[in-house]
């Protein structure tokens, strides 16, 4: 290494601005360091072209402000995809909006310290200042474990913390120690001589054939190291003509160290877990107890053949039980206190008008439709992070393995599948931790079909309006509450069949390996989850305040336009003067009889109504007026948009004013031109099975398009889905109503 | 030669050799599964696999294909 390279220099004496990587293995405690070392507040991005999350806080010490970037969890350096490079990319500073790191703080679990100093070793490679933090501290005792911590950073050559995030224990010596942490120079590296001069070999070559290509030491070794991986990749590209003969290179490096005995890529392993045990020799004790720890214990019951199912449908039940209650109360101050109150201010500032009609019938029934929805993804993301974080999504990972390789998945599809009951984005995102490409597509294309917070809204909406509102089993079970469980398995149930179907014509092959970590359980830290909750959150009301709050504004215009709107404003003038004079409520019924009609003209000669009135041949099967017809239309970009959409056409079409207990009673007053209710319990149910199935979210589809890097399967997934769902809300109402009479 | 997908829950052995130069092979040994090892099968999952092994520190969760892979040098027991 350049002795004059920037690396060299301690950064606190250049600078009092720090940026901080942190990296280490899965179950670490990782989340829980980063947020009780710069709060609960972080900016959460995605890295360009890749999957991977870039989660970025910050905080300030005496010495100045330190911007942290939290790596994804990894046993390894070894990148296999574009998504494990992105570590390598940040560590070497080799992305434009990240900046270089300064220090990198290694943490590590102090009672399984073998296992995670393995990235340590390929980390320390890298010659930048190093910390490491050495957490569960608490638990070092309780194990049975002894670490004679000054040694062990004499031997490692970097300075060592112990520390307990989860008690805040540590934290402060940590900050301390970073700001003055310093190297001098890459040690060398672990794999020896002969592996090295084999390195120098690839160098020169590179140097001389393909001179524009990077020849850090670091990229290189991975280079040689990781067989088909996303280095060997990238640089066979990079290098254009010249690729075939790269490869080539890279190829005799391989054979000449089989040569001297060291067969890629199992030497690394090898080694370097060598050399984790010469450091450990003497300053590292386990011992075995013999006893069952809690854990354990937990364990045996949480996997046991009989309650560990019904555990695990004990705790789904739960969730979705929890929702109802925990968020009902919430959501109706919203509908009942808050909303009526924004239209009444608006309408008390503002004279009838285009101004007034898009405010009231635009932003706020759109929006607010959808702000509502809020308290349950908060209490069902409350849900998700506590078993996350508690150690049990592994262990439902475990138990559910045998049932998924019978659809010819595995258990790791399990989380990503269930985090897409509460959006398919994070869900689809999460795909990441399947290795096996095959099973990661298919787990992508049936994420979708998982009941997403998106579809609550519809699903509350039409369950609390058209479902008795009664309680089972000595009012412990809310029927209700019952219903939208019962509409969150139709999702999973049909996925079923059609993950078999994709593994076995779109994707044949072999099954795939499942080795996995099962961490300890413990208890969940409360800031781990409070800030996935917000996370999410505020992810879910920035994508209400964008995405849907512009659909809001498109779908009133396209219900506005292009009718002449002056004598419904005449009329509404007219009748909010009568009201002002104190008459009578008959009084009022002339105006109100004429509104209606004015407002019932203007949107059936709108764009939106003259286009669902189109589409009503093809909806009609399904129970559905062309009012559903253009909210489906409508929904394309987000599930929730239906109830916005259905808002504004109710409100446009007169039937909502700021008396009107809302959205609700406007849609059980719903007539067919014969003065028949639109809506009925299989209609209800029709449009909830329909929403259950459909592919009525433009973010999911650019995330597949993301993730699987072809337009091909978000079309795919979008056109499979919506032919399901037309053909399930078809039978459901069909036979609903062979019942229903 | 017995192999980690022979052993009942709670029996112990140590790592002889891991078969394979592949992915699965990699992964295994970056886990910390490497010859020398002593490994105990914790449990099965309620379906009978995968199984649940502790190595050193942590617990961790294979199927019995991959376990198939992990050769093991049993206590006195074996002949």
């Amino acid at each position: 290494m350049d002795l004059a390279s920037p690396d060299t220099t301690p950064p606190s004496l250049l600078t009092t601005e720090l940026t901080v990587a942190l990296i280490g293995n899965p179950n670490t405690g990782k989340s829980t360091l980063f947020s009780a070392l710069s709060g609960i507040a972080a900016r959460i991005g995605n890295y360009p072209g890749v999957t991977v999350e870039k989660k970025v806080g910050r905080y300030a010490d005496d010495a100045g402000p330190v911007t942290l970037i939290d790596l994804p969890g990894t046993y390894s350096m070894a990148a296999r995809s574009a998504d494990e490079k992105v570590a390598i990319d940040v560590l070497l500073g080799r992305l434009p909006d990240v900046p270089s790191p300064d220090v990198l703080v290694v943490i590590v679990d102090a009672t399984n310290l073998d296992r995670n100093l393995y990235l340590f070793t390929q980390i320390r490679e890298l010659g930048k200042p190093t910390v490491l933090a050495l957490n569960m501290w608490d638990r070092v005792e309780a194990s049975g474990i002894q670490i004679d911590v000054q040694e062990l950073s004499r031997r490692l050559g970097v300075p060592v913390v112990p520390c307990a995030a989860s008690r805040r224990v540590g934290i402060s010596e940590l900050r301390r120690v970073i700001r003055e942490v310093t190297t001098s120079s890459a040690p060398p590296c672990i794999l020896g001589e002969v592996f090295e001069k084999q390195v120098d070999k690839l160098a020169g070559w590179i140097q001389e054939h393909c001179p524009h290509l990077p020849t850090d030491r670091f990229v290189l070794r991975r280079l040689i190291l990781d067989v088909q991986g996303a280095i060997e990749r990238e640089y066979c590209v990079q290098a254009g003509k010249d690729g075939d003969a790269l490869e080539g290179a890279v190829a005799r490096a391989r054979e000449e160290l089989a040569q001297h005995g060291l067969q890629v890529p199992l030497v690394e392993t090898r080694l370097r877990y060598q050399w984790i045990r010469q450091q450990l020799d003497g300053i590292y004790e386990i011992k075995e107890t013999g006893e069952r720890t809690w854990s354990d214990r937990i364990d045996h019951v949480l996997t046991h053949r009989f309650w560990g199912f019904l555990a695990f449908l004990g705790v789904m039940f739960l969730v979705f039980q929890g929702i109802t209650w925990g968020a009902s109360w919430a959501m109706d101050w919203i509908t009942d206190v808050a909303q009526p109150a924004c239209v009444a201010a608006v309408e008390s500032l503002l004279a009838p008008g285009m101004l007034r009609s898009l405010l009231t019938d635009g932003v706020i029934a759109g929006v607010g439709s959808v702000v509502v929805f809020l308290p349950q993804i908060l209490v069902l993301f409350l849900f998700i992070a506590m078993l996350e974080d508690c150690g049990y999504m592994a262990r439902a990972a475990f138990v559910m393995d045998k049932l998924m390789t019978k659809v010819g998945l595995s258990g790791k599809s399990f989380l990503p599948l269930m985090s897409s009951f509460a959006c398919a984005v994070p869900g689809i995102m999460a795909t990441r931790v399947i290795d096996d490409w095959r099973d990661r597509m298919v787990t992508i294309l049936v994420a979708p079909l998982m009941s997403c917070s998106a579809r609550l809204p519809v699903y509350v909406l039409l369950t609390y309006t058209f479902v008795p509102d009664r309680y089972l089993a000595g009012g412990w079970i809310s029927l209700q509450g019952l219903v939208l469980f019962a509409m969150h398995l139709v999702g999973a149930a049909v996925a079923i069949p059609v993950a078999w179907a994709l593994k076995r014509f779109v994707f044949p092959g072999q099954t795939s390996a499942f080795v996995m970590e099962l961490p300890s359980y413990k208890l969940p830290s409360a800031r781990v989850v409070a800030s996935r909750v917000l996370e999410r959150g505020q992810a879910f009301l920035t994508r209400a305040g964008t995405l849907i709050f512009c659909t809001s504004i498109l779908v009133w215009a396209a219900g506005y336009f292009p009718g002449d709107h002056s004598r419904l404003y005449q009329l509404t003038a007219e009748l909010e003067a009568v009201e002002q004079s104190d008459a009578g409520k008959d009084a009022l019924e002339p105006w109100q009889r004429a509104i209606r009609q004015e407002s019932g003209r203007l949107i059936r000669e709108s764009v939106l109504g003259r286009t669902g009135q189109a589409i009503e041949p093809i909806v009609r099967p399904l129970g559905w007026d062309w009012r559903i017809g253009v909210g489906v239309l409508a929904s394309f970009p987000a599930r929730e948009v239906i109830i916005a959409t259905l808002g504004t056409i109710y409100s446009l079409g007169g039937d909502v004013d700021e008396e009107d207990p809302g959205l609700r009673a406007a849609i059980r007053q719903a007539t067919w031109p014969d003065g028949t209710p639109v809506y009925n319990l299989p209609v209800a149910f029709s449009i909830m099975v329909f929403f259950a199935l459909c592919a009525q979210c433009a973010a999911t589809l650019m995330v597949i398009r993301r993730e699987t890097n072809s337009w091909r399967w978000p079309v795919f997934a979008f056109v499979y889905m919506t032919m399901l769902a037309y053909l399930g809300a078809l039978v459901t109402y069909q036979v609903g109503m062979w019942w229903y009479r | 030669m017995k192999t980690l997908a022979d052993l009942a829950p709670g029996q112990v052995g140590t790592i002889a050799a891991i078969a394979g130069t592949d992915a699965l092979t990699l992964r295994l040994m970056e886990l910390g599964i490497l010859e020398g090892e002593q490994v105990r099968v914790v449990g099965k999952a309620p379906l009978g696999d995968p199984i649940e092994i502790a190595l050193r520190g942590s617990k961790l969760s294979l199927r019995r294909v991959e376990a198939a892979r992990v050769k093991l040098d049993l206590p006195d027991s074996s002949p």
